[in-house]
């Protein structure tokens, strides 16, 4: 059994990556635009997994471990922001929150 | 290769047929006892103290119409039950339910995926259980299946972290994920429940709220939200609603078999073989029997909670109990006397 | 048999991140992630990485996007967003991120190509060794972010709650 070339995960990894990337400068939906840096963030991980496979060494899969982290604690606090927002504003499309531009 | 294949799908059909019985079961034991409870008779029409009921359930369920009311997003609302039944019959698969055979001079371990992360596992496929609930209340278009599947999702969440911590602490002075080495443990050395009888109690408690029992059923509460996120559904759709609780309440009760009351093992008895592999099969769905007996028995005897008495319960008490006992188990563990 | 798998669950993921890009129902873009992280954690598993496989099922998909969801349906964000106005930024987006997306899989595929995989060790398996990298090497990180994590609820404890007028 021929294990599947790191190569692909990684190409994987970097599609996965631009198409969060596209999601994320398109959309104007906060919400949507958060979903879009999840993906990114998680083909990211993907990529730091198959690195841990290719090299043989625990690094990567930890870092994936604190990515996680980190992401939890930036979805807590950015939807508490989306929430505090949109009682404000009644929407969280992003070009419409532009009370700061004149 | 075959062998394996072989007995893979052995194991695997114990287990289904543990499972895919439950909720025939109980639907006849849940309205005994009831009866009983609340001093009536209950079904005893069909079959000798009706219990056949539950068959007859089954043929009417299959030959109701089957509703789609207009205005659901249809997508999303065939999806729903699906994903109910999904974690609840893919969870079993991490519980060990008898102790290490020998078939041909090869060990065979009496678990159908023998990982070392297996109580993570559990844990990862049983916290999709929300979706379902959150999905269905969503696609529905009614305000109260969405108000239920807002409240689901925030319980779920809640009572997670609670029973996480809860579950860790049992596995510290275990050392392992395994489910196995956990049983493994129990059987050298006293059960958790007597070791950690505060963890205990948040694992029970967390464990009605997961299943969205009684005294925690906010999210198909009859009187506020008529049935909560599967009013709109009928006949099949709904059964694999009524299936899945009933599925998960006994996936849960094997896991905190298996973590708190020595799993398929029976203290002093020596389980060996193929005679002690039956037993532990049978000890295994007795204690589980127990637990289900006790989420009927709780059901009809407390009264629900309210929303906010529930979020103040799960965040101001059992988390910071849970969190205690993980501090205190970690402590004697250190100190050598676990 | 891997490489069946793998295909499987590349193409599954491929396709549900598109969809998330694309539609304009986030219920739908959030349901569609849940099926791209559940792939990937597949992916992590055929990686070796079966404890952040099921890291990834039980934080990503079990807690974090649920609380998206809960969000989604608690301000009922059915219908998407003003249609943004300009198309030449969107185009210039999209481009951007196609033009990325291969400069990173030029350079992965000229680097790592002709690397040949070690088969799989034990070790890399192993939880015990995990556990070990974990709280030996990297015990300042794991403290650091335990701090991080205590700061993100008290953070958003203030934001979201209710102001009283």
């Amino acid at each position: 059994m021929t294990p599947v070339p790191i190569s692909w995960y990684l190409l994987l990894a970097a599609v996965l990556f631009a198409i969060g990337t596209a999601g994320a400068l398109t959309r104007r939906n906060g919400i949507a635009i958060f979903l879009s840096i999840e993906l990114m963030l998680n083909a990211a991980n993907l990529a730091l997994v198959s690195y841990s496979r290719l090299w043989d060494d625990h690094t990567g899969q930890l870092v994936v471990f604190f990515v996680m982290a980190v992401a939890a604690a930036e979805a807590a606090v950015g939807l508490a922001l989306f929430i505090a927002i949109y009682r404000q504003r009644r929407t969280i499309d992003l070009n419409r929150i532009n009370l700061m531009r004149w | 290769m075959s062998d394996d294949l072989a007995i893979t799908v052995a194991k695997m059909a114990v287990m289904l047929g543990i499972m895919f019985n439950v909720a025939p079961i109980m639907n006849w034991v849940e309205r005994r006892a009831a009866a009983l409870i609340q001093d009536r008779p209950g079904p005893n029409r069909v079959g000798p103290l009706g219990l056949f009921q539950p068959l007859a359930d089954a043929v009417k369920f299959l030959f109701k119409e089957d509703l789609t009311p207009n205005n659901v997003d249809k997508p999303l609302y065939l999806m729903a039950p699906v994903l109910a039944l999904l974690p609840a019959f893919s969870t079993y698969t991490v519980i060990p339910f008898g102790p290490d055979l020998t078939i041909d001079g090869r060990t065979v371990r009496l678990v159908v995926a023998d990982v070392d992360a297996g109580v993570l596992l559990f844990l990862a496929l049983s916290s999709l259980g929300v979706y379902s609930m959150v999905i269905a209340g969503y696609a529905s278009n009614n305000k109260f299946s969405l108000i239920a599947g807002i409240r689901a999702s925030a319980q779920m969440v809640s009572y997670e972290l609670a029973l996480t911590v809860a579950v860790v602490a049992t596995l510290m002075p275990v050392g392992s994920f395994h489910l196995g080495d956990v049983v493994a443990y129990q059987r050298e050395h006293l059960w958790m429940a007597l070791t950690q009888p505060i963890g205990f109690l948040v694992f029970i408690v967390c464990a009605f709220a997961e299943t969205n029992r009684l005294p925690f059923d906010l999210a198909e509460a009859e009187s506020e939200l008529i049935a909560g996120f599967h009013t709109e559904y009928s006949a099949m759709r709904f059964a694999a609603f009524f299936m899945a609780e009933y599925t998960s309440m006994a996936a849960l009760s094997a896991l905190g078999v298996t973590l708190y009351l020595g799993g398929w093992s029976l203290p002093g008895v020596d389980l060996q073989g193929w005679p002690g592999a039956a037993l532990g099969v049978a000890v295994l769905v007795g204690k589980i029997a127990l637990c289900m007996m006790v989420f009927v028995w709780v059901r009809w005897s407390v009264p629900r909670f309210r929303y906010d008495q529930l979020m103040r319960l799960g965040w101001k008490v059992l988390l910071p109990l849970a969190l205690l006992n993980a501090v205190a188990v970690a402590a004697m563990v250190l100190a050598g006397w676990l | 048999m891997e490489t069946a798998v793998f295909a499987l669950f590349a193409f599954l993921a491929l396709g549900s991140a598109l969809v998330v890009v694309v539609h304009r129902n986030p219920i739908y873009s959030l349901m569609s992630l849940v099926l791209t992280l559940f792939s990937v954690a597949v992916l992590f598993v055929l990686l070796g990485a079966p404890f952040i496989a099921a890291l990834q099922v039980l934080i990503y998909a079990g807690a974090i996007l649920v609380l998206f969801l809960f969000v989604v349906m608690l301000l009922n964000l059915q219908r998407e967003e003003s249609p943004g106005g300009q198309a030449a930024q969107r185009w210039a987006a999209v481009l951007g991120a196609g033009l990325f997306g291969g400069m990173l899989a030029t350079l992965f595929w000229r680097t790592y190509r002709e690397v040949d995989t070690a088969p799989l060790s034990e070790r890399l398996v192993s939880l015990h060794a995990l556990a070990r990298a974990l709280f030996e090497e990297m015990l300042l990180p794991f403290e650091i972010v335990g701090l991080l994590l205590l700061v993100a609820v008290v953070a958003a404890t203030v934001l979201a709650r209710r102001v009283e007028p």
